[in-house]
């Protein structure tokens, strides 16, 4: 099986899709000639032309409606927005429009719609280029939310996000786009909606989504060494969130941590996290605990910012927690 | 610009408009006594005195390849694509059999098949999804034109700007129809724009814009054909501020004290129902007794769709978890 990086996994997702249905096309800021602010693009306006890869200006209100109502008409956009910080400026687009039209015309209308970009915090960024943004999208009934974390989640997630008929947000991540894994050259798909196992255990579950999937796998493994059997659930999908898999690891386990690199209050992580103390109020051996990003606004400060974010350091101390180690 | 020659319209024609503004005049009457009586709630945005703007404008176009989208004082837009009465009105009182099944209301009318998309709450937000409208349109090479219509309020919202300049930079099928009924909300027009001329705003973005009587259907209908056909056969834009005037207040829950006696006087002295119906009479081609029919087949139109909305069920509790997203079909 090849490995590519999580960029490529993306690029390949794209490109089969476009080639794949014709009302497929791609927009957004620097997509084309430039190919993708992080190269996501790379060759696609070569290949596609300008008709099918359309550079924008820097109007992520206006050309996310514009996708949303080539939607409605019956095209299939995939809307890149440079970053999730950027995607602010077409809250009101994605919340009030894309994913309410079906609803308020009582089902006339499809949205096969996908906005994507990358989500959270990178290095060096300060406050308003590294937020991690998953509680806004995740909060909206009528969108379907997903966070990928390797390559062959990316490509497969994409895949089945670009033949949805509903809008879908995808959260990538800066700190990603290099990341390799295996890829089968076969098409394949990865179901919306279905966590997954990343790594098998029995004392505790991890579960977790997008970039700090990677940490949670990192201190499990240094778990292991301490004679600690951790498994690690990655979500995938935010919206819908795979109750049945949730409850399935943490019967197993009887005990969980969840992490989430966005602020604390009212996240995705914090929903998780009551939902497991309530639906596994039986199960559990101990509270359930949430490592999350600090909340504060980040700073630019290197040591300050990754003070804010979680580390396998900080997974690792709430798994001693809840396994009462401390 | 000079009201046409109302000679060169044939009578159907001309009785077409003038029975479409009173049927919409007729029912937004009882839609508002509706809500006096309660069977309709929340924000109920009436559309008198504004009816010659949605007739004058949607004659102009072919629903079969081409598309309409406003903003939330939408009874007329709907009633004029061709919408059932009943469905709008059963819709109004939140009914199962309403266009929306009851989740849309006043404010969120849409009809797919008619090419009617909807209806839209949020001031100014709809003018990007017009724009994606025409994207599909050129993308797919087809015949078609969108009209967006919305209000001198949306003017100043950033969505109108963005919007606006891609539809210039990329030559969008897009006939952008700002309806200056002169009152944002409470807020005269003059007091929320650095320019009076709203049409002015075209120049920005590269697209011809003009300023139309909206008190007189034909030259509304003038204007519109002349911006339709530029965005059919040349695939441009361009802007027309049709300016208008609403009777009531912004919805049903405001007085509207912050406009005169006089001058709301002097604009139903110019009301677009009786100004058409007069050049037709004076022109020898209709008779009082001809309104007098015209006037009481509206009525009854409307007084079924009263009863039909009135006898029609509330959606059924489990209907609320319906609609939210699609089956997807691969």
């Amino acid at each position: 099986m090849p490995e590519i990086t999580y960029r490529e996994a993306l690029n390949q997702a794209i490109d089969e899709e476009m080639a794949r249905d014709d009302r497929v096309f791609l927009i957004g800021e620097e997509v084309a000639l430039y190919n993708g602010a992080y190269k996501v693009s790379r060759g696609l306006y070569d290949k596609y032309g300008e008709k099918r890869v359309i550079d924008t200006p820097i109007t992520e209100g206006g050309f996310t409606g514009i996708g949303i109502g080539a939607a409605m008409a019956g095209l299939r956009p995939v809307v890149e927005w440079m970053t999730f910080n950027f995607s602010i400026q077409a809250l009101d687009q994605v919340i009030n429009n894309a994913a309410k039209m079906r609803y308020m015309s009582g089902g006339q209308f499809k949205l096969p719609i996908v906005f994507r970009g990358p989500n959270g915090p990178a290095e060096y960024l300060a406050a308003q280029h590294s937020q991690a943004l998953a509680a806004f999208y995740a909060h909206t009934p009528g969108l379907l939310v997903i966070s990928p974390a390797t390559p062959y989640d990316a490509k497969g997630l994409l895949k089945s996000a670009i033949r949805n008929d509903n809008p879908v947000v995808m959260m990538e991540a800066e700190l990603l786009y290099n990341t390799k894994g295996d890829v089968p050259k076969e098409e394949y798909l990865v179901p919306i909606g279905k966590a997954d196992i990343k790594r098998s255990g029995t004392d505790v579950t991890l579960i977790t989504f997008g970039k700090v999937l990677h940490l949670a796998v990192s201190a499990a493994e240094q778990l292991q060494a301490e004679g600690v059997s951790a498994e690690v659930l990655d979500l995938r999908s935010l919206r819908p969130l795979d109750e049945e898999a949730i409850v399935a690891s943490v019967a197993k386990t009887g005990r969980c941590v969840v992490i989430d690199e966005s602020c604390p209050v009212a996240s995705v992580g914090s929903y998780v996290a009551w939902l497991v103390s309530n639906k596994c109020f039986d199960i559990l051996d101990a509270q359930v605990e949430l490592v999350a990003g600090l909340d504060v606004p980040m700073p630019y400060n290197h040591r300050l910012e990754l003070q804010v974010q979680p580390s396998a350091e900080k997974i690792v101390t709430a798994v001693k927690k809840v396994l009462y180690k401390n | 610009m000079n009201s046409p020659d109302i000679t060169k319209y044939d009578k159907s024609f001309l009785s077409s408009l003038l029975q479409q503004m009173l049927l919409i005049r007729r029912f937004e009457e009882k839609a508002a006594q509706m809500y006096g009586l309660r069977k309709i709630g929340g924000f109920c945005h009436i559309y008198i005195g504004q009816e010659a703007v949605c007739t004058g404008a949607i004659a102009t176009v072919d629903l079969a390849k081409d598309y309409i989208i406003t903003a939330y004082r939408d009874h007329g837009h709907a009633l004029t694509v061709g919408m059932d009465p009943k469905v709008v009105m059963a819709e109004l009182f939140g009914k199962i059999t309403g266009c929306c099944r009851g989740k849309g209301g006043s404010m969120h009318l849409f009809d797919e098949q008619k090419h009617f998309y909807g209806g839209h709450g949020i001031v100014g937000s709809h003018i990007p999804l017009a724009t994606g409208m025409a994207v599909k349109i050129k993308y797919k090479n087809e015949d078609g034109v969108v009209l967006c219509f919305f209000g001198d309020g949306a003017i100043h919202q950033g969505s109108f700007h963005e919007a606006l300049n891609m539809a210039g930079l990329w030559k969008l099928p897009i006939v952008y129809i700002c309806e200056n009924n002169q009152y944002g909300m409470g807020t005269d027009f003059r007091r929320a724009s650095a320019v009076n001329e709203l049409s002015k705003l075209a120049a920005s973005y590269n697209m011809p814009g003009s300023r139309v009587d909206g008190m007189d259907v034909l030259a509304v209908y003038q204007s519109v054909t002349d911006a339709v056909k530029l965005a059919r056969e040349r695939s441009k834009p361009s802007l027309l501020e049709i300016r208008t005037y609403r009777y009531l207040g912004h919805s049903m829950s405001d007085p509207a004290t912050y406009r005169t006696k006089k001058e709301v006087a002097k604009y139903k002295s110019q009301d677009p129902i009786v100004i058409l119906r007069d050049r037709m009479t004076a022109a020898g081609m209709f008779t009082e007794d001809e309104y007098v029919v015209m006037d009481k087949d509206c009525k009854s139109i409307v007084t079924e769709a009263i009863d039909f909305a009135e006898q029609s069920k509330n959606p059924e509790i489990e209907t609320l978890y319906e609609d939210i997203l699609a089956e997807t079909q691969e």
